[in-house]
């Protein structure tokens, strides 16, 4: 069980958890439930740059299709193929084993604290 | 990631209908207690899902499915020429069906454009009940007062009067029947005639029943390729009906929102308002020529122009299938061919990767050149997808 207050958060839904220059991120059950029943996720391979604000990849439900946004500058080390194979994972665990992409990222944005999305959404 | 801005979540506080103008259905609290998320439709705040769109689109294929289709507009002609101003007001000829029988029809503008597509009730002799899409209630209901101003009948906009819960799948007749409460109305009134009534109806037939004892027209019609049947009812006794079928079906009535009967319908190949009918649309593009009666005697509005037809080189509306699950959606470009030098010869209405087939499906309105070239290629966000023109349905049930 992810604590969620131990992660960070962007304006568009994601969460960002960080180990050391590390960051793994996904997105919030807040945006899993409104995207409705997750039926297709596409991400960047290993070894792609990104750039902070920038779409880097989609994740399609049954009614509409979201942009993922890099939360950070840095290069993919790993996109969850778990979650590529069954994209069901983050609607069922959005924090844990629907996680997305682990992301090098040396030094880390501005980002939300629990409290301060959790407002955002007003929950 | 980005949102879509329309849906609102379960925990949010129960709209106000004074502030927002949104309108609510009479089974609002029933909804908010059974945890829906919310959905715009048409300024109405409506379920778009209970839990899963998935499960309760699989349930409807498989058991049964709930849905509250109150915002849908229902205007009733009363008068001995209703029959006469249905026929010159619509595309089809209304005057020839029977009492408790139902019709799918257009409402045309006169230069053939689709206002609304519609089903039609012929409750009485001189009876009818015209349902139309929630976002077009108002306009149905202004244009059919208009065209019926030389006929001896009355035009009332009863929407307001009038909620609609619909029953659908496999299942719905077996649970319909073992719900408690029901009956024929006039004298009998008793539970046998009311299995005898649903055992005798036909698809898209209707007949007037009670339940606990107040009025339910009870029709065998839907939007999702299943059996089913559509009940309407006086907005107070919504609730009680409601219940009354969820706890006697248990596990094989699920309750669904309209992200579900979107994917339903679209697998079946029924056209939604707004994506595959409109103004500028004639109904011959989205293959319902066959609903429009040229040969009825009379003039009827949008006559001419249908008759005439749209240009030879008019778009047309196919269903696409692609493979992979990366669904061409509403608005997504056809091109004919996947080269630079390919040209735009169509766009996407609708499309889902379907629940039941599980690769996706769409319908455009592509040109008819194009759909017989082949090569067809959908853009999904900048990659050019091949497609195949397919027959619709994508699904049609068995039996």
């Amino acid at each position: 069980m992810t604590d969620q207050t131990a992660l960070q958060y962007t304006e568009e839904h994601e969460w960002v958890l960080v180990d050391g220059d590390t960051v793994t991120i996904g997105i919030t059950d807040y945006a899993a439930e409104k995207l409705g029943d997750i039926v297709y996720v596409d991400l960047p391979g290993a070894g792609t740059a990104v750039t902070e604000g920038t779409v880097v990849g989609e994740i399609e439900s049954t009614k509409s299709v979201g942009e993922l946004f890099a939360p950070v500058n840095g290069e993919v080390v790993e996109a969850n193929q778990a979650v590529v194979d069954s994209p069901e994972l983050v609607n069922s665990d959005p924090f844990g084993e629907g996680w997305l992409l682990k992301i090098t990222a040396p030094e880390l944005p501005k980002l939300l604290s629990h409290d301060e999305y959790r407002a955002l959404t007003g929950e | 990631m980005t949102l879509d801005p329309g849906t609102t979540s379960p925990a949010a506080a129960p709209a106000d209908a004074s502030a927002t103008r949104e309108r609510l259905s009479p089974l609002d609290a029933v909804h908010r207690a059974a945890g829906a998320s919310f959905t715009d439709f048409a300024g109405w705040q409506m379920p778009v899902r209970y839990s899963s769109d998935l499960a309760e689109h699989h349930a409807v294929r498989t058991t049964s499915g709930l849905f509250d289709l109150s915002h849908m507009g229902e205007i009733v002609l009363i008068g001995p020429e209703s029959a006469a101003a249905l026929d010159y007001a619509l595309a089809g000829k209304l005057s020839a069906i029977e009492i408790g029988q139902a019709k799918y029809s257009l409402l045309l503008a006169d230069d053939g454009g689709i206002i609304d597509d519609l089903v039609v009730y012929r409750t009485g002799d001189d009876r009818f009940m015209v349902v139309a899409n929630a976002s077009n209630a108002a306009v149905v209901a202004d244009e059919l007062r208009t065209r019926a101003a030389g006929f001896d009948t009355i035009v009332e906009d009863e929407s307001d009067d009038i909620a609609l819960i619909a029953l659908q799948g496999p299942d719905a007749r077996a649970v319909l029947l073992e719900t408690p409460g029901f009956g024929v109305a006039g004298p009998g009134n008793d539970e046998e005639d009311f299995d005898a009534s649903i055992a005798a109806l036909k698809y898209y037939r209707a007949f007037p029943a009670t339940f606990e004892g107040q009025p339910v027209l009870v029709a065998r019609t839907g939007y999702t390729g299943e059996d089913g049947f559509e009940l309407y009812v006086a907005p107070e006794h919504a609730p009680t009906l409601w219940a009354a079928i969820v706890e006697t079906g248990g596990p094989r009535v699920t309750l669904c929102g309209l992200a579900s009967r979107d994917t339903l319908r679209l697998e079946a190949g029924m056209p939604l308002y707004g994506h595959e009918l409109g103004r500028d649309i004639l109904p011959v593009q989205a293959g319902l020529g066959r609903v429009v009666a040229h040969a009825k005697e009379g003039e009827f509005i949008g006559r001419a122009a249908t008759a005439e037809g749209p240009a030879d080189d008019a778009r047309v509306l196919v269903g696409l299938t692609t493979e992979g699950r990366r669904a061409p959606r509403a608005d997504y470009e056809v091109y004919d061919g996947d080269g630079a030098d390919a040209e735009l010869v169509g766009v996407v209405t609708s499309g889902a990767l379907s629940p039941t087939l599980g690769h996706p499906v769409a319908m455009a309105f592509v040109a008819p050149t194009a759909v017989e070239g082949g090569g067809l290629h959908v853009d999904v966000r900048g990659t050019r997808i091949a497609a195949s023109v397919v027959a619709l349905p994508f699904y049609k049930r068995q039996s």
